[in-house]
């Protein structure tokens, strides 16, 4: 194995946040491709403009499920503004950084976040 | 905190066929050419004398696990030189450069990757695939033969997946055919018995680390009359074949780790395999939806691949060392690539199937005890897995999601 991760990769990878999904969630992303060997599936649900709960399920590496737990706590709380500038850097940088080759194979949380939210704004726009 | 977890218990190191440890009586028989006896074997003196009796005993020892003659035995740095000797040495004979060579889809990449470096000068390069569970058909072989053939490799037996091939049958038309034939046995050796006469070996690759001895050596067995050109060229220690300054107790670990593997061959192996049958047999048995990689009978004593649905192979990796146990897998995220091992790939598995590989490679001191706690702790560790996976039964994983692997 040539990647050598971080503490905060290993210590989210052991005990993953937010592990599931939302059977009502107001917008779903899906990312990935299980031939390339990573798959994310985030679930937002949003309350006022406000990103209230926020789930996912990982089939990754040690990188993608520590990646998907992050951003789970990086974007609770935040205003969907907020949580839309949220980047791969972003998400690598809160884990105290990511072995070069897993910076794109691995780093789908942000990409899965960003279409959570789009998933949200069309359905919120289909019902106005 | 995570090496409070790896030290909270004895730490279990499956993971054989990545390197082995040095033996104590390995250590021991080198000490003394890093202290006293440090001569150059090339130097006339005394000091140089005592280095190069040593470096001959070793070279009996390597030969006659074999059953080769000492003057055969070539030392190198290791396994990835020995087959960049064999593969290039043979295809450069006299400047010639051209004609073809013929290998397989599971070699490991110290065989590939000079044949496919070869390529660029004109060569042409043949490679055989395997059944589905890692085998080379004899057969494939000998209809690849060309009349410009001018090496076969074929390994003795698979790194990853512990298929042992039919080397003695393809030794047999190789040698019919009047063609060199070229074994990388790096995974074989300690494990299976070679004889270089009876299985019509021109050629045979073997690394020190990988039964005991020290990293950075290894040897190249060449058949008397076998035509190869150096691939160093230097000061012609070696006949020749290779220039450089032996390294000397790194030769002297390798040939005592060949004296023990010959004299520990037959109960070590029927240990390791009985562990190995006990895994192979538990593993499908105790976690829904898993498999063993390779063929059920003709594999490595020390051998057990697996492969898990709805899962990728580093996380079972990583969770399994949280444990204190170390395995490996050929998923892509641990090849520092996008791709899933070729091996893998060439059994005919799809991408996502490869992905969840498992490999444990046992060592002369595993024990029972050890794979018991691996049978008791491995069907947690993958459904804590699959618990975060978004795959299971009802929606199994499909490749119609996302576009290219590269982003």
């Amino acid at each position: 194995m040539e990647a050598v991760y971080s503490d905060k990769v290993m210590e989210h990878f052991a005990n993953p946040r937010n592990v599931g999904e939302i059977p009502d969630a107001d917008g779903v992303g899906k990312v990935g491709n299980p031939t390339c060997g990573d798959v994310m599936w985030l679930y937002i649900k949003v309350k006022n403009n406000i990103i209230t709960d926020i789930k996912f399920k990982t089939f990754g590496c040690g990188a993608a499920i520590a990646t998907s737990s992050m951003i789970t706590e990086l974007a609770r709380g935040k205003t969907i503004e907020e949580a839309k500038k949220i980047s791969r850097q972003d998400v690598a940088d809160s884990l105290d950084g990511l072995p070069p080759v897993k910076m794109h194979c691995s780093n789908l949380a942000s990409d899965a976040l960003r279409e959570a939210i789009k998933d949200y704004e069309a359905k919120k726009a289909a019902k106005a | 905190m995570l090496a409070m977890i790896a030290s909270a218990r004895k730490r279990i190191y499956f993971d054989h066929s990545a390197t082995t440890q040095v033996l104590p009586e390995v250590l021991e028989a080198m000490k003394p050419y890093f202290l006293d006896k440090y001569g150059n074997p090339s130097s006339i003196h005394s000091f140089g004398r005592e280095a190069k009796v040593a470096l001959e005993e070793a070279r009996k020892s390597v030969a006659a696990l074999l059953n080769a003659d000492p003057m055969e035995i070539v030392f190198t740095s290791g396994g990835t030189e020995s087959d960049n000797l064999a593969i290039k040495g043979a295809a450069m004979y006299k400047g010639r450069m051209k004609g073809h060579l013929i290998t397989t889809k599971v070699e490991h990449h110290a065989v590939l990757e000079p044949m496919d470096f070869l390529k660029r000068f004109g060569l042409e390069v043949t490679i055989v695939p395997v059944s589905s569970d890692g085998l080379v058909d004899p057969g494939d072989v000998e209809k690849a033969i060309r009349n410009d053939t001018v090496l076969i490799s074929v390994m003795a037996a698979n790194n990853e997946i512990g298929t042992i091939q039919p080397i003695r049958e393809i030794g047999k038309i190789a040698q019919a055919r009047g063609i060199p034939f070229h074994t990388d046995a790096v995974q074989a050796m300690g494990k299976m018995p070679i004889d270089v006469k009876a299985d019509h070996i021109d050629m045979l690759s073997l690394s020190a680390h990988k039964f005991h001895g020290p990293k950075g050596v290894g040897a190249l067995y060449v058949k008397r009359g076998t035509h190869l050109e150096p691939i160093i060229h230097g000061g012609g220690q070696e006949r020749g074949l290779r220039s450089s300054t032996v390294n000397v107790a790194g030769v002297v670990g390798l040939g005592k780790a060949a004296e023990i593997a010959k004299r520990d061959l037959e109960p070590t192996s029927d240990r390791m395999k009985a562990l190995r049958d006990k895994m192979i047999k538990a593993v499908p048995e105790l976690i829904p939806r898993s498999y063993v990689n390779g063929h059920k009978t003709k594999r490595l004593v020390n051998n057990a691949s697996f492969r898990f649905d709805f899962i990728e192979g580093e996380g079972l990796v990583l969770q399994l060392d949280f444990k204190g146990i170390a395995t490996s897998t050929g998923s892509a995220c641990s090849t520092g690539s996008l791709e899933p091992s070729h091996v893998l790939l060439a059994l005919g598995l799809t991408h996502e199937q490869a992905h969840g590989s498992l490999r444990v490679t046992l060592g002369r001191e595993n024990t029972e005890e050890e794979v018991g706690y691996f049978l008791e702790v491995l069907p947690g560790v993958v459904s804590k897995l699959r618990e975060i996976s978004p795959f299971n039964e009802e929606t199994p994983m499909g490749a119609s999601e996302g576009g290219s692997c590269v982003q």
